[in-house]
């Protein structure tokens, strides 16, 4: 901490001769492969235009960096700029006064205009003001489908999750997993969400989430939804595997017919060098219902005293919005661009589906937007103790409305 | 205490005063000032930030209601219990075997400490994997002939404990033992020939002289411990994050998920004040056994 304060204060001093020339550490979680290739993306872009880009990964997921990002922020020891999902979780740091205001920055940079979905600016969005630059879409809503576990199984590649449940039998005769789902409990969150949206459909995720109907939540639409999760965690009953990533190794291996996982499984995929549409499966939506929900990464600036700092954070801020960093980020993160006004042409199949879905207007706001992290956590304990264990299903039901009646 | 006897016993030494100053101004701002700025907001509803708007109790009748904080308060009695027992039982063991003049003994003593000296974070990956029915015990007992071998502890919610239980044991064992075989080293030469004079069989020594004259040293260890146990994390992250489901959670890592991840600060400070309490629960009775009844037993 004490290097980086010297660092600024090394460069506040060459500022004397150039112009613009200001470091600014960045903190995110980035630190696989495909997204660490990424992150230079930016940092090469910001480099560029002439400051420095001080990187600042911070290994081990957002659960690990978040409270490190928040406890560096509220004890006087801001960084230049950082990563958080957009929603909520920046809110009360947002409240505390702690975050710059961006809304001059987006008015230049006609934000309001471009940003596509719009829903993305209104999650930086805090009493009129913009806190935050969104940078990529990630949805969680996709099936990924082992093209080699089906043949052997003798069952052509399913098309949607009914079918993926009809067809888990042969799998299943075959020796093969046919979900896997990996232990750590926010995976169990993530396919119970995916579920929902599908077999539920967009307007009663909606009136549940968004305007927070608690006789819909309780009413048998949910109760089916929650039928179907008691399903899937029967399909998913051999997966015995912890991180998400060696539960989608399962599937590129073939020793399991599908998992339930975001878009960034994708570069899993990627790396073992396998093809989508002949090596492997995606469905959007699981298939049936084709929405994709749009949470995803957004820069946050604390403020700074030093007014040298704030002009290069808002340099920043104008940069990770622009199309050139968009295109150059996107395509080696594997997730959709916030702006609907730039063009893809490198982006593989699975990537150009969610981009129709996209241009389609068939969007959900994420979790994240809509409900407290307190909220979701309480979910998340329920679901996972729900997915990984026989509790009955309208117990469970029960529990789900009890937890999100807690916070409206 | 110390000053109602002896009257003078503030001004004496000054200098020794003066240099544990520092030491009890930390003491009494970072623990103590701490731990109750820490219970006084667990009476508030704060969520990301510390605020004083105060709801009573609000906290504690959630926290009591939330099946995952009370499946983490079971887990941590049965491990607690269990882990106590086998980890002092198993390490006095050892501890005897090595006393028994054997070859090698400092090579020994070397192997059963190594475990020690690897994190929680470690033993934990590596029990993981051994544990791991793909490629760990269950694969080569299988590979071995036995083809319907099933062990998978960390995937089956009813003996994930057990899972976690032995890597427990395996990373601190080999410190109890070190602990007990310097207690047992402690224990004079001539007590042994009066036991050997007098008939009395080695494990009747060991049980009913050896063991008491060693009290001690199993305080001690008890503390060590107990006080591992009731803030067991890391190795529960490591090992299984909880899981499978909510079967292997345990209290701190209620406080840390509702701390920082779930930004309520209000309802992390109350489930650490409830571990706080927990510790004083037994530590109170004991602290009161050992340095309130008799005085001068030459301990403390």
């Amino acid at each position: 901490m004490k290097l980086t304060a010297c660092l600024m204060g090394a460069s506040a001093l060459a500022l004397a001769t150039a112009a613009h020339a200001t470091e600014l550490e960045v903190t995110h979680w980035w630190t696989s492969g495909g997204e660490a290739a990424a992150v230079a993306e930016l940092a090469k872009a910001f480099n560029a235009s002439g400051d420095t880009w001080v990187d600042g990964a911070i290994a081990g997921g957002g659960s690990t960096a978040r409270p490190i990002m928040i406890s560096r922020i509220t004890g006087g020891d801001p960084m230049g700029a950082t990563q958080f999902n957009h929603g909520q979780q920046a809110l009360e740091l947002v409240e505390a006064g702690l975050m710059l205001d961006l809304t001059d920055v987006a008015e230049a940079e006609g934000w309001r205009e471009k940003v596509f979905p719009p829903s993305l600016l209104d999650a930086c969005t805090v009493d009129g003001r913009i806190y935050c630059a969104p940078v990529n879409i990630h949805s969680p809503e996709w099936l990924w489908l082992s093209n080699k576990a089906f043949e052997e199984a003798g069952v052509p590649v399913p098309t949607n999750w009914n079918e993926f449940v009809a067809a888990a039998p042969a799998l299943e005769a075959a020796g093969k997993i046919p979900l896997a789902l990996g232990n750590q409990a926010w995976q169990s969150n993530l396919a119970f969400g995916a579920i929902t949206v599908a077999v539920a459909g967009l307007d009663v995720w909606k009136s549940v989430n968004v305007d927070k109907n608690m006789d819909v939540a309780a009413g048998p639409e949910m109760a089916a939804v929650f039928e179907a999760a008691a399903n899937a965690r029967l399909l998913a009953a051999k997966s015995n595997v912890q991180d998400w990533n060696q539960a989608t190794n399962l599937v590129i291996t073939g020793q399991a017919g599908g998992q339930i996982m975001g878009d960034w499984a994708q570069g899993e995929f990627q790396v073992a060098e396998m093809v989508a549409g002949e090596d492997y499966t995606c469905l959007p939506g699981l298939g049936l219902n084709t929405y994709l929900s749009t949470g995803g990464d957004a820069f946050y600036f604390p403020k700074n005293d030093d007014p040298e700092i704030e002009a290069a954070q808002k340099r920043l801020a104008a940069l990770l919005v622009s199309p050139e960093v968009q295109v150059a980020f996107n395509l080696k993160k594997g997730s959709l661009p916030i702006r609907g006004d730039v063009d893809l042409a490198a982006a593989n199949d699975c990537m150009k589906k969610g981009l129709e879905i996209l241009a389609g207007g068939n969007l959900v706001p994420s979790g994240d937007m809509v409900w407290s992290p307190d909220v979701q956590n309480q979910a998340q304990d329920l679901l996972v103790e729900f997915m990984k264990s026989d509790m009955a299903p309208a117990d469970a039901h029960a529990a789900w409305v009890e937890i999100l009646s807690s916070g409206i | 205490m110390a000053a109602a006897r002896r009257p003078n016993a503030l001004l004496r030494n000054p200098a020794a005063k003066i240099a544990a100053i520092p030491m009890i101004l930390a003491v009494l701002f970072v623990f103590v000032g701490g731990t109750i700025w820490t219970v006084v907001y667990s009476f508030t509803g704060s969520r990301l930030l510390p605020r004083t708007n105060w709801v009573g109790l609000d906290q504690y009748e959630r926290l009591w209601g939330t099946s995952r904080w009370l499946v983490a308060i079971e887990n941590l009695l049965i491990f607690g219990t269990l882990s106590l027992i086998f980890t002092i039982g198993i390490g006095f063991l050892l501890a005897v075997l090595m006393d028994q003049k054997i070859r090698f003994e400092d090579t020994f003593r070397t192997i059963m400490l190594y475990p020690f000296a690897l994190s929680f974070v470690v033993t934990g990956l590596v029990w993981q994997w051994i544990l791991n029915p793909q490629f760990g015990v269950q694969h080569i007992v299988r590979d071995l002939g036995w083809e319907t071998f099933t062990f998978d502890p960390l995937n089956d919610p009813d003996i994930v404990l057990y899972g976690l239980l032995i890597a427990a044991l395996w990373q601190g064992t080999g410190f109890v033992m070190c602990l007990m075989l310097a207690g047992l080293r402690g224990i004079d030469d001539e007590i042994w020939k009066a036991a050997r004079v007098d008939g009395i069989p080695k494990w009747k020594t060991y049980l009913f002289i050896v063991v008491p004259m060693m009290r001690p040293v199993f305080i001690t260890t008890l503390v060590i411990v107990a006080s591992g146990i009731v803030r067991l994390y890391d190795l529960v992250v490591a090992q299984t994050s909880g899981g499978p489901g909510n079967a292997s959670q345990v209290p701190a890592m209620y406080v840390y998920d509702y701390m920082f991840q779930a930004q309520n600060l209000g309802q992390g400070f109350a489930a650490s004040t409830m571990m706080l309490l927990s510790v004083l629960i037994v530590l109170i009775p004991w602290a009161y056994l050992e340095f309130g009844g008799k005085k001068g037993r030459g301990r403390g």
